[in-house]
């Protein structure tokens, strides 16, 4: 297994090295099949994959580079995803206001935000707004890398560019994106009141405790920490396109809009499959 | 850049070569590399002893710098091995290549500095990652040392993209250095340079292999530059050495693409 790992990570395999010097393909030769790609990306995903988890499972650890990482993710993201958690929040209180006035049911109003807010809302948009800025970040920061064999560089300083660039990276994506949803949560519960608040006075401890009537730790731990897997999924996929990266400026353009689209794409399909995993297992 | 200098250096180099070069650090053996079915190397072998500097010259696209990723590993070879210091890197594993590439240092043709990073950091990078044990004050005075010997102290603090590209390439020496390694890669160092920033990177290069004693290969299209700081030449076609040897040897070779390429360069 080490010599296979060894063939694609220090070999030419289409992930990290030997590109610098490979011709342009030609423009008169067929491009490949949109299903042999398709296999092919999973299939090099999955080796990057494993590059990463092998790197970020031996010593020497990359504590350092962890550390601005979180920050890097974390602080930076925090403003935006505590905005579109207060929107969220804010729009949910206008809607469901409107809604169950309609059927007698405007005290159920403080739950209805709390539960929408806290078990999906919170989460997706946190994922969905990390892909976005934290995705495209990376996504070209480390193409940006690749293009002027920065990535090439490290790994000639006997530096594992898949410990030091990828694990970190990815690390801290899954660490900051249940931390996130927490405060992307809490602006969306904060911004709810303050709506319903305007129209009809209610305190906030009132609200507070009307909207988490008869919850458990059960009810919202799963659903945040559904988000470390958003994460996972942000930070590999971001990291995967940037590593391995083609051509110049073009070439970073692609992998940043690249990273965004993908890692958006299987957020919301991994929230599918979690949302049924979460209701089978914490019913 | 001082014709003087040169002479005698070419003349110390020869002494150097006729008393015995040492023990071979690196070796080359019939290495084959295509891409995309276009073949680069075609079972090219070299080898370079300790303290000496072998340049390798040759057209756009013969394989140049595809050699040079070769040896440090950043590429695989389709067939054929590189042995450093007589291991064959090709069947090592990333982790085990990297204790290899640390007694190597390797200049990228457009210095490849970390742009996010000092001139400083860029130095102490390597030192960050594999002298853990090293104090802070002892990283900050080699960092100094080092980049004093490419005549970059005062610019430590600078960001890569305040800097000329001949400054960029001293840098990058500076971060390949850091290492104190046994065999020096430098591709096309002086590459888009004018003469000045050119002679000085070539007159830095023989100061450190004065100082250092290391084996280096030096990959360029620069006749004048690989004269004045190689031992021995090796040109290149097609993917295969044409001609290895002194510059005399190359001067008084008869084969026509020597020839021809001695008078265009």
């Amino acid at each position: 297994m080490s010599d296979q790992r060894s063939i694609s990570v220090a070999g030419d395999t289409s992930l990290l090295t030997g590109h610098q010097a490979r011709p342009a393909p030609s423009i008169s030769k067929p491009r490949k099949g949109l299903i042999s790609g398709f296999f092919e990306w999973f299939g090099n995903l999955g080796v990057f994959s494993w590059n990463v988890l092998h790197a970020a499972l031996t010593p020497p650890y990359e504590w350092r580079e962890l550390v601005r990482q979180l920050d890097e993710v974390g602080s930076m993201s925090l403003p935006l995803v505590a905005i579109a958690g207060a929107a969220i929040g804010a729009v949910l209180a206008m809607e469901a206001r409107s809604s169950l006035s309609r059927f007698g049911a405007k005290s159920m109003l403080p739950s209805a935000i709390v539960y929408s807010v806290v078990m999906e809302m919170g989460p997706i948009i946190t994922g969905l707004v990390v892909s976005g800025r934290v995705g495209a970040g990376i996504g070209a920061e480390l193409a940006s890398m690749k293009v002027t064999e920065q990535i090439d560089a490290i790994e000639a300083s006997a530096i594992n560019p898949f410990r030091f660039l990828a694990a970190t990276r990815i690390l801290a994506c899954i660490l900051m994106l249940p931390l996130l949803t927490l405060a992307a949560d809490a602006t969306g519960v904060f911004a709810g009141w303050l709506t319903q608040t305007i129209v009809e006075p209610v305190s906030l401890r009132q609200f507070i405790n009307s909207g988490f009537n008869g919850a458990t730790f059960n009810t919202f731990l799963p659903p945040t920490f559904k988000t470390t897997v958003f994460g996972l999924i942000v930070g590999l996929i971001a990291c995967f396109q940037g590593m391995r990266t083609r051509g110049g400026a073009e070439g970073v353009g692609r992998a940043a809009t690249s990273s965004v689209v993908l890692s958006s794409l299987f957020v919301i399909l991994a929230d599918v499959v979690l949302v049924k995993f979460i209701l089978v297992f914490f019913p | 850049m001082n014709h003087m200098a040169t002479a005698t250096n070419m003349a110390n180099k020869q002494d150097e070569i006729e008393s015995g070069g040492g023990a071979v650090v690196l070796a080359v053996e019939n290495v084959y590399k295509s891409f995309d079915g276009r073949k680069v190397l075609n079972g090219i072998s070299l080898g370079v002893n300790r303290a000496e500097t072998l340049a390798v010259l040759g057209r756009s696209g013969t394989g140049k710098s595809v050699l040079l990723r070769l040896i440090i590993g950043l590429t695989k070879p389709d067939s054929g091995s590189v042995r450093i210091h007589g291991q064959d890197i090709s069947s090592l594993t990333l982790d085990q290549l990297g204790d290899v590439r640390k007694k190597m240092g390797f200049l990228f043709q457009h210095a490849a500095l970390y742009d996010s990073l000092t001139v400083g950091e860029n130095v102490a990078f390597p030192l960050d990652h594999h002298r853990r044990e090293m104090a802070r004050s002892e990283k900050t005075d080699r960092v100094r040392q080092l980049l004093a010997e490419v005549g970059m102290e005062r610019d430590a603090g600078k960001m890569p993209s305040d800097i000329s590209g001949g400054m960029q390439k001293r840098v990058g020496l500076a971060r390949a250095l850091a290492l104190e390694p046994e065999i020096l890669l430098l591709d096309e160092p002086t590459a888009g340079l004018d003469p000045i920033s050119s002679g000085e990177i070539d007159e830095l290069v023989l100061k450190l292999q004065r100082e250092h004693q290391m084996a280096s290969i030096v990959v360029t299209h620069d006749l004048h530059s690989a004269k004045t700081i190689a031992n021995r030449l090796a040109l290149l076609d097609k993917g295969n050495v044409v001609i290895e040897g002194t510059f005399e040897d190359l001067q008084q070779s008869n084969i026509g693409f020597v020839q021809e390429f001695l008078k265009q360069a």
